[in-house]
């Protein structure tokens, strides 16, 4: 990791000097132990404070939406996959961002190195070779990085940058294709469980928006949730009106999400909004075979259609 | 299935919103009012233009409002006064039902059909399905808001 820190920052003065863009977006030491913040570089003689280790999480791509300058972008794999969403999209111009890819092993959820370490204040992590070694200052923990992931991490099939300009650091082996298990298994509860666990969840919402502002896709200068003529939603913690919230918000995704899981890591109150996004997104991919992110030359499933699309689920079709 | 889902309520009877397009499935029901044909009267209708004029947000709004169902129809493939109206309909309802289902709406309470404007009968057969199977369900609290 370090060395793709030293090629990051490399890489960084070089287009800066270049003239090539105006601005970088990477990560920075974050103020807390565990945390790394995005940055934004426009001299040469910053980059040291750009970094690369397990806590880069944030989708980065959700500051290329209206910007107007050259902009070069430190990106792991769901960074790409929203780039070139964006891209279809005519959100970012391609020529206008220089893409700095980065392969990714996967980023590491600080509530789950917490929970493993429970009592001693974390003030240092190593990552090492699969390893994360914490460290208190007196006594040194290690636990297995692939036990410490983001969940979506976890299921990412998507590791490697789709497109870049300059990749930094060796490619990592993806794994094998996706088979939404997970979907799978929750699908299989009884209705009545189903519901008892997403209201549950959403009981926790408070609606401060944000998965909204954190998602790299959700990019509309008006949003539904904003608009008061007409009222989509009712605002406040109503639990039907958080549930249409959510609802439309995986909509409105629908086709276009990215699996980057900027949303759950976004909330603070921990809902599992990735049950709703899975579930959409495994539609997606089993109904009209595709995998947003992935192909820069596929239309968006909801604005295309076959004449062929399945129909199963129509009452006597 | 839980309790809540089949407390039976004394005196209660279906309320069904159908959102039928404009061109084929009001016109179906139309037919179906002339020919005389009987079908349950817990369907509400709402004429829309054509099922790409519908918003997921109507439906998830009618179960908001207290709908116990919603039935959508609108013109067979291929037979769409906008050409591929139900086309484009059709992808975003597959995805609206099966997310839905996923969080635990019973299966039944959102359905989706076509019906043409000379299927009368078939649009009075649709009703009876649906009424059915919403009966069978009992009313829907789950996504109804609670104006306290």
């Amino acid at each position: 990791m370090t060395d793709c820190t030293a090629r990051i920052r490399e890489e960084t003065a070089r287009l800066l000097a270049e003239g090539r863009v105006d601005l970088v977006i990477g990560f920075e030491e974050g103020s807390l132990p565990l945390r790394a913040t995005p940055c934004f570089i426009t001299e040469p003689g910053d980059t040291g404070r750009l970094i690369w280790n397990a806590f880069c999480s944030n989708n980065l791509a959700r500051y290329l939406i209206r910007s107007d300058r050259k902009v070069g972008i430190v990106a792991k794999g769901c960074d790409t996959r929203a780039i070139v969403e964006l891209i279809k999209e005519k959100q970012v111009r391609r020529e206008d961002v220089v893409i700095i890819g980065v392969p990714c092993h996967g980023m590491v959820d600080p509530h789950e190195v917490r929970e493993r370490f429970g009592d001693i204040r974390i003030q240092t992590v190593e990552d090492t070779g699969g390893k994360l070694v914490a460290g208190d200052g007196t006594a040194l923990l290690s636990m297995n990085r692939e036990d410490a992931l983001h969940r979506s991490c976890r299921v990412c099939v998507q590791r490697n940058p789709v497109i870049s300009d300059v990749l930094v650091g060796e490619e990592v082996e993806e794994r094998t294709r996706d088979e939404f298990t997970d979907v799978a298994d929750f699908a299989s509860r009884s209705a009545g469980e189903r519901w008892e666990y997403i209201a549950g969840e959403m009981s926790r919402c408070i609606r401060c928006n944000a998965c909204r502002n954190a998602c790299p896709l959700c990019y509309c200068s008006k949003c539904f949730v904003d608009e008061t003529r007409p009222q989509w939603v009712g605002r406040g913690t109503d639990p039907s009106d958080v549930l249409s919230f959510h609802l439309m918000r995986v909509l409105h995704l629908a086709g276009r999400c990215v699996e980057c899981g900027a949303c759950v890591r976004a909330c603070p109150m921990g809902v599992d909004l990735g049950t709703l996004n899975r579930r959409m997104s495994a539609d997606v991919a089993r109904m009209f075979g595709c995998r947003p992110g992935l192909d820069p030359g596929k239309p968006a499933p909801l604005s295309t259609f076959d004449p062929d699309d399945p129909q199963d689920f129509m009452l006597e079709p | 299935m839980d309790g809540e889902m089949n407390d039976r309520v004394p005196g209660w009877e279906p309320r069904i919103v159908a959102f039928l397009c404009n061109w084929c499935s009001y016109a179906g029901a139309d037919s179906a009012g002339v020919g005389r044909l009987q079908y349950p009267a817990a369907v509400r209708v709402i004429r829309v233009p054509c099922a790409g004029r519908i918003n997921p947000f109507f439906i998830l709004s009618a179960f908001q409002k207290g709908a116990d169902g919603v039935l959508v129809s609108g013109c067979h493939p291929g037979d769409c006064h906008y050409i591929s109206g139900n086309y484009s309909a059709r992808r975003k309802f597959a995805l609206l039902k099966g997310l839905l289902e996923h969080i635990g709406i019973e299966e039944g309470r959102l359905q989706f059909t076509w019906v043409s404007a000379s299927e009368g009968e078939r649009f009075a057969s649709v009703i009876d399905t649906v009424t059915e199977k919403v009966l069978a369900l009992g009313p829907a609290r789950r996504m109804e808001k609670r104006y306290t």
